[in-house]
């Protein structure tokens, strides 16, 4: 079933600069332009491009609180710009970089607020609520103001607060951004626990590839406000050409080893770097260079998709 | 009801802020006795001044001290939230939610005018009482009229405050109109100089401006200067005032949304 279609959408802004003494100039920037794509109920998209690319023009159109330009958009069958009250009780926004809660109340003076703007039946809200303070562990923090908690705190208080409705789509903008390791890994397990249990739709906007490679079956590149690969994160892959390397340490500095399917990208010392496709099995090349070589150490460096999403940044 | 959930909220926020309720509470008080004498000094002089008497005027300088915090009158209140909120772009937080912004933070507004009205009013008034004699109002019933008149003056005040900082969305911040409104209502809401003692045409053009709900208005209705049908036509244009404002306040508000860019990434 196709929860959000997006056909042609495009959106753009009008820029006034100044030029010379009194006049301005009018510009206009297509934030979006021919931007197509669809999403199915239940998936997990990651919705990514470099700054400036159109992304978050994107997430405000699609909540309805930026109104399109040209173009069809529908989500959950309702057209966010006119029916965006109706929407908001359909769709939880969680922003790394701003919180839903109130400041200076209690958490759970916020998710009691909540419960009221979304008119939540009580007794769905208790147990909605019982459930994500169990599993995010919020238990100790209800009575402590927002302004006292750390940002994984609050961070954990503002994903409780997006779903507490029960919303179809769970729209996440860098949810991860200054969060430490562990408490990234909680979150990614939650998220994924969330999709599979309840089949919460999520897009989530990154820079964090990890938030991706962990969560995203599907990705959705976007750049000058247009998506430019939509697939699965294998196929980005296999599109960069992405490669592996295998690390080598010799026990004695030696010319750029020379190997069958693999190519010599860097020597430092005793230390090589061979570059191989991600496609292919590492095991005739380890044994290759360990027949030839006297080697110390042999490591193998995965592809890292950064690079991959460069290339096409480079490539659009 | 969310309303009176959010006006419960925000009644408890101001009221943390406790150290700062007993500061404002002092200053109020210091004002307080300097414009006595200053009017009293002036009453003296001309004693029947605006149709008011030495204790109509004393009278009058409280209850502006009492109410300057109720009815915002160089701005604050909820809508400096919602003005930093635009400012900072979580304005789009507020607008994902299925509520209506203007319900919202008027709301959050009058939950903050009641807890003014207890700690900032009460106090200046006794004060006024115990060291000027000031009057009371008339009747139980006058009083009740008050009442109305200054929720009438509260929504006035924040549907004012309401479009000064939606002015944000075009100027990215309600800075300058902030103080420009500030100084508009502090001249013709009276807390100056009462507005009955301006000369025409001044006068008359005063009474009939939306400031003229902030404190000319409840005034007159504790003093005894309205009664009657003229109670119920200062009532009337109070109402018409926030009704008109109001409205005016949806439709700047509308087309914010749709026309202006929510700030930040």
């Amino acid at each position: 079933m196709t929860l959000i279609d997006v056909r042609d959408l495009a959106r753009t802004f009008v820029v006034r600069k100044r030029s010379g003494r009194l006049g301005r100039t009018r510009t206009e920037v297509e934030a979006v332009r021919d931007l197509t794509f669809d999403i199915d109920a239940g998936e997990m998209v990651g919705y990514i491009g470099p700054n400036g690319a159109g992304k978050s023009t994107t997430i405000k159109m699609l909540t309805g609180i930026l109104v399109p330009t040209s173009g069809h958009l529908r989500v959950s069958g309702l057209e966010p710009s006119t029916q965006r009250t109706d929407l908001a009780r359909r769709i939880g926004v969680v922003f790394g970089q701003r919180t839903t809660l109130w400041w200076d109340l209690p958490l759970r003076d916020s998710f009691e607020l909540l419960q009221k703007i979304y008119r939540v039946d009580p007794v769905r809200h208790r147990r909605n609520l019982q459930e994500y303070v169990e599993l995010l562990d919020l238990g100790d923090l209800l009575d402590t103001p927002v302004r006292q908690l750390s940002l994984g705190q609050r961070m954990r208080g503002d994903i409780t607060a997006a779903l507490l409705h029960d919303p179809e789509i769970l729209y996440l903008d860098e949810p991860t951004i200054g969060l430490d390791v562990v408490s990234k890994g909680r979150l990614r397990e939650f998220l994924r626990t969330l999709n599979a249990e309840r089949g919460t739709t999520l897009m989530l906007t990154t820079h964090d590839l990890q938030d991706i490679e962990a969560l995203c079956d599907r990705v959705i590149v976007i750049d000058h406000g247009t998506a430019v690969f939509d697939g699965p994160l294998a196929d980005l892959h296999r599109r960069g050409g992405s490669r592996r390397t295998l690390v080598v340490d010799l026990v004695d500095e030696a010319p750029p080893i020379e190997v069958p399917g693999a190519s010599t990208r860097r020597v430092e010392g005793p230390r090589q770097w061979l570059s191989f496709p991600a496609g292919a099995s590492a095991a005739p090349i380890v044994s290759a260079v360990a027949a030839a070589y006297a080697v110390a150490d042999l490591s193998i460096q995965e592809p890292d998709i950064e690079d991959v999403i460069r290339d096409i940044y480079a490539g659009a | 009801m969310l309303y009176a959930a959010v006006a419960v909220r925000s009644f408890r926020r101001f009221s943390t802020y406790r150290t700062a309720t007993l500061a404002g509470v002092f200053t109020n008080s210091v004002f307080g006795v300097i414009y006595s004498y200053a009017y009293l000094a002036l009453w003296h002089q001309r004693p029947d001044a605006g149709g008011y008497d030495a204790t109509d005027a004393v009278t009058y300088v409280w209850l502006g001290q009492a109410l300057l915090m109720t009815i915002a009158l160089w701005g604050g209140g909820t809508t400096d939230d919602l003005a930093e909120r635009i400012r900072t772009g979580d304005v789009a937080i507020d607008l994902y939610r299925p509520v209506g912004l203007i319900g919202w933070y008027l709301a959050g507004d009058l939950g903050r005018a009641v807890y003014h009205v207890l700690a900032r009013g009460v106090l200046p008034t006794i004060l006024g009482l115990v060291l000027f004699d000031i009057a009371l109002p008339a009747s139980p019933l006058a009083g009740a009229w008050f009442v109305v008149s200054l929720a009438l003056a509260v929504v006035t005040s924040f549907a004012i405050r309401f479009l000064v900082a939606c002015t944000a969305f075009w100027l990215l911040d309600q800075s300058g109109m902030r103080m420009l409104s500030g100084v508009l209502a502090i001249f013709l809401s009276g807390m100056t100089l009462p507005l009955v003692i301006f000369p025409e045409p001044l006068r008359s053009i005063a009474l009939a401006l939306p400031w003229a709900s902030y404190l000319q208005t409840p005034a007159d209705i504790w003093l005894g200067h309205r009664h009657g049908a003229g109670i119920l036509a200062g009532l009337a244009l109070q109402v018409l005032w926030a009704a008109v404002l109001m409205a005016v306040c949806r439709a700047v508000l509308a087309a914010a949304t749709r026309k202006v860019v929510v700030q930040g990434g």
